[in-house]
């Protein structure tokens, strides 16, 4: 059976979801099983796959945790006196409107709850920043509405016409054209439902390895975010930025542009292909080969004048 | 009592009395700070249902995944129209309204302090919005590169220059009603309204008069520099010429943040006057109230960068924008729980002002706590340009702002109209709202935290139930302000229940001293001022 | 002059308003218009334009009028005046503000987007990957980017027509005080010479200006396209230019109102704000001065 259909059959289905969700947001509480990728129901941040990404997922749970905790003391006293002090059940209006003690107290509280967020963002904040280190250089150009990746050096040395675009793949861009008539659920790679998530050729990346990622656009501002690596980072024209990552389990992850960039921004995904070191040395060795040919690729490694860089033809992915 | 001379029938020092002006004469040549108050109010409920129902045609596209109803540009042009309605239309409006109606009477003045100035302010705005709103219908399509208008995206966009020049007209609107509203509050007093008599609405709109004139000319400047760069050969914006697209940003959100403040500040007015009146106890901590609101006003300015921790500013920069922003938890929080505390020992009762006022302090603090995990930089990594953010800013937008200016309405209205309002339909109003403004925005936190970004269009299908369920919760709630528009109808035509001089059993201060309706003209002589009839002006604090 | 009313003068209803919204709507109207138009095309654009502004300057005309009628019947008491006093100060506050944002990204632009593209601090890498051959510098050769954009050009000297028209602001400032001064002490022949000298200063200036303006586009081909030389240098100056036109226009009709006696020696409030309008144009001159000319 189709699931997620067209038309009128929408709501039944979507409905059937909506139980789902539940089913599996309790799943995705009390699993086990670490997801990557976004999964139906899911309630929290993933804690993704590199040596970075547990940052932001412990920031996320630290901070939710004390906003709950704080929210359960306040809501609670408030629900308190809207028991205690009804009219209805005789209150009087006491006349004091004030009491310095008190307000010392939760001016400073919050102060020393807050000193330990900053204390614990920094530390994070530093890692991240520190791109020192790297043993491979992946240059990231966003382009109206797709992704070209170049790849600088690796090990130390520098890598010559080893680029490509990638772009959405043929089958999510059809299903996704209005009124297409096509199943979004019915767009699967690799078991994953993978609607809008997946493009022709992915990033292929080694583990175990610090990459540091040059990231720039041609057009207009764009964002490369894969939430697994636990960061995003602007990619704007005549800028370069640097982020770095390091992934620790082999496997395929997936992300979206995130900064509106036009009519297609929806349309622009990531896809991170982490493999082996031994096999990233193969593909690297089997890119390098082609290159040889007349279609030559833009040089990455000697930066050209980005005014002027013409895309070049995707070498294959 | 202090009511001295409030009636307008006689008074010789007017040329001419509304009762001779005929409904061209009195709506668009008005210099009566009622009239231009209902005119603004009038305005931004329209407004917000303008933007309301681009947000449905978000919801509806976001139903399900695959492209049903719109094409992607035309998706991006509601985000963008919707985003610039709520906020400029409807939201800061209605502030301007509840201000123009109840600040003159609640400081005791014969009217706003500029009062042509004032109409003028008021008249632009329906300009300025025919002006954004006909690029929609324009050959090359509305805006569509989000209310933050980003370059070089936004530079690319056929409708710019209406965009930019009806952005200009709403700044000058602003700037005027800003600059009425300080010279109203510091010029027009009774004499007796010392400051620190003052009720914590009116230094709420002191304090946001203030930020407006600070930070609106800095917008009409960001957006003079896209005109020119586009049409004029300019290169603020590009590398190529030795500019910065992220330059905008800066100037955008010098702009944005304190931008979002003023939405707020106000929202902190109504309910500081709401809460201790159905409290029947005054305010808790009033120098405290003001103080904190003047910290976060100040704070304000030196924080926009938290827009931007992902355009990869300098090390320091984050840590500089990071710690400000977290800052600001703190006289926020003093807010939160003096209103607790204003409760706390009083003798409650739950008119429908007063549940909006409650769900307001709720809700408003669940999206201040997201708003501080946005601010640690390497959670924001992770959560920016998400529907988490999203579902930030509409907690304290929606069930913030918005709850406050639905709360003012029920609050005043009786004032207003000299009716009261059908409570039963109120509190139908009222459930159906929170309820589901619950159910529309909550789940988005979720999608945020899944990775699902932003101004999409579309989706991959693991963010189907949570989308499903927010346009679900976005119908209805949309739906549930049906019975709002029938409330205040129903109030204002219909309704026989007259209401009394003071209305609300627990209500203090000069403007419950007026009849209800209030009269057209009111304190043409300053009124003699008896502290203990002030909502705080007799305790010690 | 009049009789003083113990109470608030509350106008009563007034065309001038709405007449204002409808003029300026179609002044941004017809200019969007126009720039939207394709060239060649004949865009009604133009014509809305003139319409306009036209129909501002008339509006302008007839309640200042009507400001000025209820002024010499004695509508305004000291209340009223502190109105429109705290009216004028924020207006001067908020046109601070407006010209902050330029000089926001004036001092961006030099501190760090310039910089960085040369190469310096933040900007390795923009440096590395994207524009290696560019060196930093402001004025020729770098203040219109990696890109030379709008090609070589001369930037304009400070201590030549700048100064000259920084000298001829300040002595301005001086007139108008000794205009203000006269006018308190009831000398109004003194306040005719001196507000005539300021504005006729006010034009000098603009005549310097204009001349500068024409040798920068001819012969240093520094042009508002010129990079982010070009269009801060641009920008700043053009709007500082055209607050001084109005400021020299707000003079002159001020001049001639003291010519009709509109003024006391008490009450001037008229006279006294354009003159801190005037005070406002010079400070903002003397930032550019500094940071647009000399720096
Ligand atoms: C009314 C509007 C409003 C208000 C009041 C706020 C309030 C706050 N906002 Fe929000 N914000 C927006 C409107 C608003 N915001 C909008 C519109 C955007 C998106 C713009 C766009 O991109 O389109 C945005 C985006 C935004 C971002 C950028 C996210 C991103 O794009 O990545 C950040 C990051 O720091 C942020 C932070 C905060 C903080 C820290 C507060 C604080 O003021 C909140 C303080 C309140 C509390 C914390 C709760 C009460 C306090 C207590 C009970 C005390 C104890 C608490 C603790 C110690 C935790 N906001
Ligand atoms: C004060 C400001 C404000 C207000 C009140 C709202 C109100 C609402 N907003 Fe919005 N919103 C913003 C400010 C605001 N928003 C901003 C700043 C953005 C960012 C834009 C950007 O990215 O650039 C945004 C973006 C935004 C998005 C993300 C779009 C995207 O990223 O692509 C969504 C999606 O759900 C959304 C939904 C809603 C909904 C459902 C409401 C509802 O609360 C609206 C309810 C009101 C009505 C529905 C109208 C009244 C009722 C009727 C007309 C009756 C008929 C209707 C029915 C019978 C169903 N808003
Ligand atoms: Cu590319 Cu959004
Ligand atoms: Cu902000």
């Amino acid at each position: 059976m189709r699931a997620g259909g067209i038309g009128k059959h929408g709501i039944r289905f979507g409905a059937k979801h909506i139980v789902g969700a539940w089913g599996a947001a309790v799943l995705g509480l009390f699993g086990s099983s670490v997801e990557a990728n976004p999964q139906p129901g899911q309630l929290n941040l993933t804690p993704g796959v590199t040596t970075y990404s547990e940052v932001p997922y412990l920031l996320n749970n630290v901070s939710l945790g004390v906003c709950v905790v704080i929210g359960i003391l306040v809501f609670g006293a408030m629900f308190i006196a809207m028991f205690r002090f009804r009219k209805s059940a005789g209150a009087v209006a006491e006349k004091w409107s004030h009491n310095t003690t008190v307000e010392i107290i939760w001016t400073v509280i919050p102060i020393l709850i807050l000193i330990t967020l900053a204390w614990l963002a920094t530390n994070g904040l530093r890692q991240f920043s520190d791109t020192t280190g790297a043993q491979m250089t992946v240059k990231v150009t966003g382009y109206q509405w797709k992704w070209r990746y170049d790849y600088v050096d690796y090990q130390g040395k520098a890598i010559s016409k080893v680029g490509f675009m990638s772009k959405l793949d043929d089958q999510s861009n059809a299903t996704r054209q209005l009124n297409s008539g096509l199943d979004p659920w019915a767009v699967k790679a690799d078991g994953e439902q993978t609607y809008l998530l997946n493009v022709d050729h992915p990033l292929v990346v080694p583990i175990h390895t610090k990459i540091r990622f040059v990231i720039t656009a041609d057009d207009v501002i764009h964002s490369w975010f894969v939430p697994a690596l636990g960061w995003k980072m602007d990619a704007i024209p005549g800028v370069v930025n640097a982020a770095w990552t390091n992934i620790n389990t082999p496997g395929i992850y997936r992300g979206q542009c995130a900064e509106l960039c036009g009519q297609d921004h929806g349309f622009m995904p990531i896809v991170v292909k982490a493999v082996s070191q031994e096999d990233f040395a193969k593909w690297l060795a089997s890119q390098q080969q082609p290159a040889a040919a007349p279609a030559a690729a833009a040089t990455a490694a000697a930066p050209a004048q980005a005014s002027v860089q013409v895309p070049a033809h995707a070498t294959q992915g | 009592m202090a009511q001295a001379a409030t009636h307008d029938h006689h008074d010789e020092h007017h040329d001419e009395h509304h009762e001779h002006l005929n409904f061209f004469q009195r709506w668009v040549m008005s210099t009566n700070h009622k009239d231009i108050g209902t005119l603004y109010l009038v305005f931004s409920l329209l407004m917000f249902f303008i933007g309301g129902s681009f947000a449905m045609v978000i919801r509806a596209e976001l139903f399900k995944p695959g492209m049903q109803l719109v094409q992607p540009y035309f998706f991006n042009e509601m985000t963008t129209m919707h985003a610039l309605v709520m906020i400029f239309g409807a939201v800061m409006p209605a502030f301007v309204g509840l201000g123009n109606w109840m600040i003159p009477l609640m400081v005791g003045a014969p009217d706003m302090a500029l009062p042509r100035m004032n109409n003028l302010s008021f008249w632009i705005l329906p300009f300025a919005f025919a002006l954004l709103l006909s690029t929609l219908f324009l050959p090359g399509g509305g805006p569509a590169g989000g209310w933050t208008m980003y370059p070089p995206l936004s530079l690319q966009s056929a409708s710019l220059a209406y965009v930019v020049f009806a952005v200009h007209l709403m700044g000058i609107s602003s700037i005027m009603g800003a600059i009425n509203i300080i010279a109203t509050i510091l010029n027009m007093r009774a004499p007796g309204m010392d400051l620190l008599k003052m009720p914590v609405f009116v230094w709420s709109w002191l304090i946001t008069a203030f930020l407006l004139i600070a930070v609106m000319p800095v917008l009409a400047g960001a957006v003079t520099m896209l005109l020119t760069d586009k049409y004029f050969n300019t290169h603020f914006f590009d590398a190529a010429g030795g500019g910065d697209p992220v330059l905008f940003q800066h100037v955008f959100w010098f702009f944005g943040h304190p931008e979002v403040y003023i939405m707020i500040l106000p929202a902190f007015g109504i309910i500081s006057e709401i809460i201790p009146t159905f409290a029947r106890k005054p305010i808790f901590g009033y120098k405290a109230m003001v103080f904190a609101i003047a910290s976060i006003a100040f704070l304000s300015f030196i924080v926009w960068a938290h827009h931007m921790f992902a355009v990869g500013l300098p090390l320091g920069a984050e840590i500089f924008f990071m710690y400000a922003t977290m800052l600001i938890a703190v006289p926020t929080g003093v807010k939160v729980f003096n209103w607790v505390a204003t409760m706390w020992g009083g003798s409650m009762t739950f008119e429908t002002p007063m549940l909006f006022a409650i769900a307001f302090v709720i809700l408003f603090t669940i999206g201040g706590f997201s708003g501080l995990m946005l601010a640690l930089v390497p959670a924001d990594f992770q959560y920016h340009d998400t529907y988490f953010v999203v579902a930030h800013f509409h907690y304290v937008l929606v069930t913030g702002a918005i709850f406050a200016i639905i709360a003012a309405t029920y609050y005043w209205i009786p004032k207003w109209s000299g009716h009261m309002y059908s409570e039963f339909w109120g509190k139908m109003h009222f459930w159906n709202s929170v309820i589901w403004v619950n159910v529309l925005f909550f789940p988005q936190h979720f999608l945020g935290l899944a990775g699902m970004p932003r101004r999409i269009p579309d989706y991959n299908v693991a963010f189907a139930n949570f989308n499903m369920i927010s346009s679900i919760g976005g119908f209805l709630f949309g739906a549930s302000q049906l019975i709002f528009l029938g409330v205040l109808i129903h109030c204002v035509w219909f309704s026989k229940k007259k209401a009394t001089d003071r209305v609300w059993e627990g209500a203090r201060g000069l403007e419950w001293t007026v009849p209800s309706p209030a009269p057209h003209h009111t304190f043409a002589i300053a009124p003699v001022i008896h502290d203990e009839e002030l909502a705080h002006g007799h305790v010690e604090d | 002059m009049g009789q003083q009313h113990d109470i608030y003068y509350v106008p009563s209803k007034s065309q001038w308003p709405i007449v204002a919204a409808v003029v300026m709507f179609l002044t941004v109207f017809g200019a969007a218009h126009w720039l939207n138009a394709e060239p060649g095309e004949a865009g009604f654009g133009k014509t809305l334009l003139l319409i306009g502004f036209i129909g501002i300057l008339g509006m302008f005309f007839g309640w200042f009028r009507s400001v000025i009628h209820e002024s010499m019947a004695g509508r305004y008491n000291s209340q009223v005046d502190r109105s429109f006093r705290m009216g004028m100060m924020w207006f001067i506050f908020s046109e601070v503000m407006f010209f902050g944002a330029f000089f926001g990204a004036l001092f961006y632009v030099r501190m760090f987007s310039v910089p960085w593209l040369g190469g310096y601090g933040h900007g390795v890498l923009t440096h590395q990957f994207l524009w290696s051959d560019y060196a930093a510098s402001w004025g020729n050769g770098g203040g219109n980017g990696p890109g030379h954009v709008g090609g070589d050009f001369e930037t304009v000297a400070p201590w030549g027509l700048p100064l000259i028209n920084t000298l001829i602001l300040l002595s301005s400032s001086v007139t108008v005080t000794i205009a203000h001064h006269a006018l308190k002490a009831g000398h109004r022949g003194k306040v005719l010479l001196f507000l005539g000298v300021t504005v006729l200063l006010g034009a000098g200036f603009l005549f310097c200006q204009a001349h500068e303006y024409a040798e920068a586009y001819k012969e240093l081909n520094l042009t508002l396209g010129s990079g982010v030389y070009g269009c801060t240098f641009f920008m700043l100056t053009g709007f500082h230019g055209l607050h001084v036109t109005l400021g020299t226009i707000m003079l002159a009709i001020i001049w001639l109102r003291v010519l009709a006696g509109h003024f006391s020696k008490e009450h001037h409030f008229g006279f006294e704000a354009v003159a801190w309008y005037w005070h406002f144009v010079d400070v903002v001159w003397l930032g550019l001065f500094m940071f647009v000319y000399i720096l």
